[in-house]
Order: C-alpha cells, then sequence, then structure tokens
C-alpha cells in the first residue's frame, strides 16, 4: 500500500515560485492499477516522481508497505529505490548496453551473482517476450520493444511497486495497447502495485481500476474509474471524458489551460 | 640530405612517442577525474556542490590560460622534484601532463554532459550510487565521444612536446630547432616536419576509427 499524506512541492524559477502539487492526500491499495490523469502542467510526473523522490517534496509523507520513503536518508533511499521499478516516456535505455546489458543493470546495482544475473535476465524477457532481442542494442529496437525492454528493467529486481511516467506517450495505439496489456498481464501475474499517469482518459479506461485527478497541483477527484467515467463531479473530470476519443488536434482546442504548458515537465 | 637524418629522426621518434605515451596516460590519470568531478559537481548533479564546481573551473581556466611555454618553465621545478632533473624526455613529461590535463579535463566534460540526463535518472531510480552511475552510465554511453577527445588531446600533447623540445626536452621538436634551425639542415626541418605530419595523421585516423567502433555497435540495425 502507498499512503502519501500533506504532500507540497514548489518550484523556485526565475519568474518567482511555483506551486506544482498542494497538499496531496492518497492512498493507493496494494496490487491496485492506479492512474493519475492531468493536463500538461497539472503536477502529476512530479507527483510521481516525488514517490521515488527523484523530485524532493518540500512537505508531507510518502510511505511504501510501511516503509516511510520521505523519512530515508540517501543509502536507505537507494535501497528502498531498488524495490521501486520505473518506466519512462522516453525509455530511457543505456545505448551502450544491450537488451541483456539494460535488463541486467539492476540486478549488478543490487549484487547478484553473475550466474544469476543470467538466469533472472532471461526469465525477465520471457514475460515481456523479448527473448530474441538478447544481444540487441536498443537502437535496433522499435518504440515498443524498447519499452518492453524499459518494462524489463524496471521488473528485474522483483520491485514491489511500478510508476510508470507516460510510458506510452509516445507510441502508436497499436503499440499502447500492447503495452497495456503487459502491464495488465504483470499485474495479475505478480500482483505488482502499478501507479500510472497519463493525459489520456483511454489508457485510464483500459487499465485502471483506480483513479486521482490532477488539476493545478490538486487532486480535485479520485475513485475508481468506472465510477469517474460514469459519474463525474468535477468539471476537469468531464473535460477528459469529453475530449476521449476526438482526435488530438480537436482535443487541443478544449485545454482549459489554452497552452500555457509552462508550468512544469507534466 | 646526410647520412644521420635516418639516425637523428629515429631517436627524436622514440623520444617524442616516449614523452606523449607517457604524457598521454598522466593527463588522463588526473584529467579524467577532474573532467568527471567539474560534471557530477554541478548544480543538481548526482554529487551537486556548486561552490567545489565553481572552484574547479576557475582553477581549469586559469591553467588553461597561461601560454604553454610559460607554463612548463613554471612547473620545471616539480619535475626537478618528481624527476629529479629538469632536462631530458622524462623531466618534460611531468609539465605535459599537468599542463594538459586541465584541456583533456574540459574535453571529457563536454562529451559526459552529452549523456542524457534522462539515462542518469533512470539509474538514480534503480537505487544506482554516484560511483555506479559514473562507471556503468556516463563513461560507457559517451565512450565514443570522449575516445575523440582524448585523440584530440593526444594531438595537442604532441605539438606541446615539439614546444618543450626547444627548451631541452629531447624529441622532434629539440632536433628541429637544434639541427633543422640552428644548424641551417633544412633536411632535418622538413623530415621532421613530415614526421609529425605522418603521427598526427595516424593519431586521428586510428581515433576515429575506436570512435566509429564503438558507435557502430550501438547504431546499426541488423
Amino acid at each position: 500500500m502507498i499512503r502519501i499524506t500533506g504532500l507540497s512541492k514548489a518550484f523556485l524559477t526565475p519568474s518567482g515560485r511555483v506551486t506544482a502539487l498542494q497538499e496531496i492526500n492518497l492512498t493507493i491499495d496494494k496490487g491496485d492499477i492506479f492512474g493519475i490523469i492531468g493536463f500538461s502542467g497539472a503536477g502529476k510526473s512530479t507527483l510521481l516522481r516525488c514517490l521515488n523522490r527523484l523530485e524532493e517534496p518540500d512537505s508531507g509523507t510518502i510511505r511504501i508497505e510501511g516503509n516511510e520513503i520521505t523519512r530515508l536518508d540517501k543509502v536507505q533511499l537507494r535501497e528502498a529505490r531498488k524495490k521501486i521499478g520505473m518506466i519512462f516516456q522516453q525509455f530511457n535505455l543505456f545505448e551502450s548496453r544491450t537488451v541483456f546489458g539494460n535488463v541486467a543493470f539492476p540486478l549488478e546495482i543490487a549484487g547478484y551473482p553473475k550466474e544469476r544475473i543470467r538466469e533472472r535476465v532471461e526469465e525477465i524477457l520471457e514475460l515481456v517476450e523479448l527473448t530474441d532481442k538478447i544481444a540487441s542494442y536498443p537502437a535496433q529496437l522499435s518504440g515498443g520493444q524498447k519499452q518492453r525492454v524499459g518494462i524489463a528493467r524496471a521488473l528485474a529486481n522483483k520491485p514491489d511497486v511500478l510508476l510508470s511516467d507516460e510510458a506510452t506517450s509516445s507510441l502508436d495505439p497499436k503499440t499502447t495497447w500492447a503495452i497495456l496489456n503487459l502491464l495488465q498481464d504483470i499485474n495479475s501475474k505478480l500482483g505488482l502495485t502499478i501507479v500510472l499517469i497519463t493525459h489520456e482518459m483511454d489508457v485510464l479506461r483500459r487499465i485502471c481500476r483506480n483513479a486521482a485527478v490532477l488539476d493545478a497541483g490538486e487532486i480535485v477527484e479520485t475513485g475508481p474509474v468506472a465510477r469517474l467515467i460514469a459519474n463525474p463531479q468535477q468539471k476537469t473530470t468531464r473535460l477528459f471524458l469529453a475530449s476521449d476519443g476526438l482526435p488530438a488536434a480537436a482535443r487541443a482546442g478544449h485545454d482549459p489551460h489554452g497552452g500555457e504548458e509552462s508550468r512544469d515537465a507534466g | 640530405m646526410q647520412a644521420d637524418l635516418f639516425p637523428l629522426l629515429a631517436t627524436g621518434l622514440g623520444e617524442t612517442l616516449y614523452m606523449v605515451a607517457l604524457a598521454t596516460l598522466f593527463a588522463i590519470l588526473l584529467g579524467l577525474p577532474l573532467g568527471v568531478a567539474l560534471v557530477v559537481t554541478e548544480p543538481g548533479h548526482i554529487l551537486s556542490a556548486p561552490r567545489l564546481n565553481r572552484v574547479l573551473g576557475t582553477l581549469v581556466n586559469i591553467t588553461r590560460s597561461f601560454p604553454t611555454l610559460i607554463l612548463i618553465v613554471l612547473l620545471l621545478p616539480l619535475s626537478r622534484l618528481l624527476v629529479g632533473t629538469t632536462l631530458g624526455s622524462t623531466a618534460a613529461v611531468v609539465p605535459l601532463a599537468i599542463g594538459s590535463a586541465p584541456f583533456l579535463a574540459r574535453l571529457i566534460e563536454n562529451s559526459l554532459k552529452e549523456v542524457d540526463r534522462g539515462k542518469i535518472e533512470a539509474a538514480q531510480a534503480m537505487g544506482a550510487t554516484p560511483a555506479e552511475i559514473i562507471r556503468k552510465v556516463m563513461i560507457p554511453e559517451s565512450l565514443a565521444s570522449l575516445t575523440l577527445g582524448v585523440t584530440l588531446a593526444i594531438i595537442t600533447i604532441t605539438g606541446f612536446t615539439a614546444t618543450a623540445g626547444a627548451i631541452g626536452a629531447g624529441g622532434l621538436g629539440s632536433l628541429a630547432v637544434r639541427f633543422g634551425y640552428q644548424r641551417y639542415r633544412t633536411d632535418v626541418m622538413v623530415a621532421t616536419v613530415v614526421v609529425l605530419v605522418v603521427l598526427v595523421e595516424l593519431v586521428q585516423w586510428g581515433g576515429n576509427r575506436i570512435a566509429r567502433r564503438i558507435n557502430k555497435n550501438r547504431h546499426t540495425f541488423g
């Protein structure tokens, strides 16, 4: 279980202090697929990155499986991070390493002996169906394959939680579908908690059980996805539902922030 | 052309290669940690230390703004301390290495900065230590670029050795001054220049080849 209490974060920019997150309270059940949806600049990426402290919160607490992440020192944080997998929109694979080397990375860090590394890498590549690409370099893979490697790398050390930072946003619809299926598969096979952020209602609808809607650094609505869709209480949620299914260009026209995407990376 | 040309060239080339090899080795030993430090101590990087970063940057700039010849002269007392003499090829290695280390550090800094921050963050998210990030991510990811930086440094050091030759370091530079210039031996002068040109070409060709080979593994399809 992940429990976030009173989480706030502001950024100091040349033009002043910008609030990214304000008093976030959130509970995510163990084994859930939890979606955080919001428009660009809503603070969803910041929120996700606070969970493994790639972003340092200003105040508030985060607990993952009873471990108070926000209280850990550097060394303890590194240990905790070994049990929190993360996948990225830009994949962030190491180009100097083969698929094997990429998936082996977290295992090397965790101090696995060589034979165990090979065993585990093969096992996990089988799960993401990339066994035949074990010796390829990332540059030789398609976007979908790269994200599979990203997922394999994130899962190699058997994490309790998987954080997904817009993992399908740079993929085409068909590949997105396949990756979402894979995540769902992993969730049910391994009982792994998945927290994903997205700006696409489709992603939420497809695989999330519960979700939170983030707007201007605050959670405006949270609950089971089915309920959010059937009975949205807030304007932002309704905007997402209204924009769902429209082509991206038409959707941009409905952006309530009118293109002011300067707050943070999204 | 006189009969002693080839023995002279052979000795000169041998000394130059000796100086360049040792000076490069020590320049890397000094410049690599310095270059890495310049990157990782930047504000917001994995070992953020803004004040130290500024001190290192200033130090590098000061060293780099000295004219080569003056730097060599200034560092000769250090040669005496470390090698016991200020004359000869071994003595020249000390100022050559120290003089070119800051330059190499800047080249290394630039190469390491090409590594995408996302990759470094991915490694951080997996619980890697700063040392692991440097060793397993930053250096391997920028290896081709680092190779070209070292290649450029070797060529620059070759030029330094020629300058050092003018004040008693030996090598091809010394040969050109003592024979080509002071004794009007045009054949020595021309031959020295030709050998230096060929040497630089070879180094650049080799460096390019290695860098290409590193990239080839990572970027061809198949």
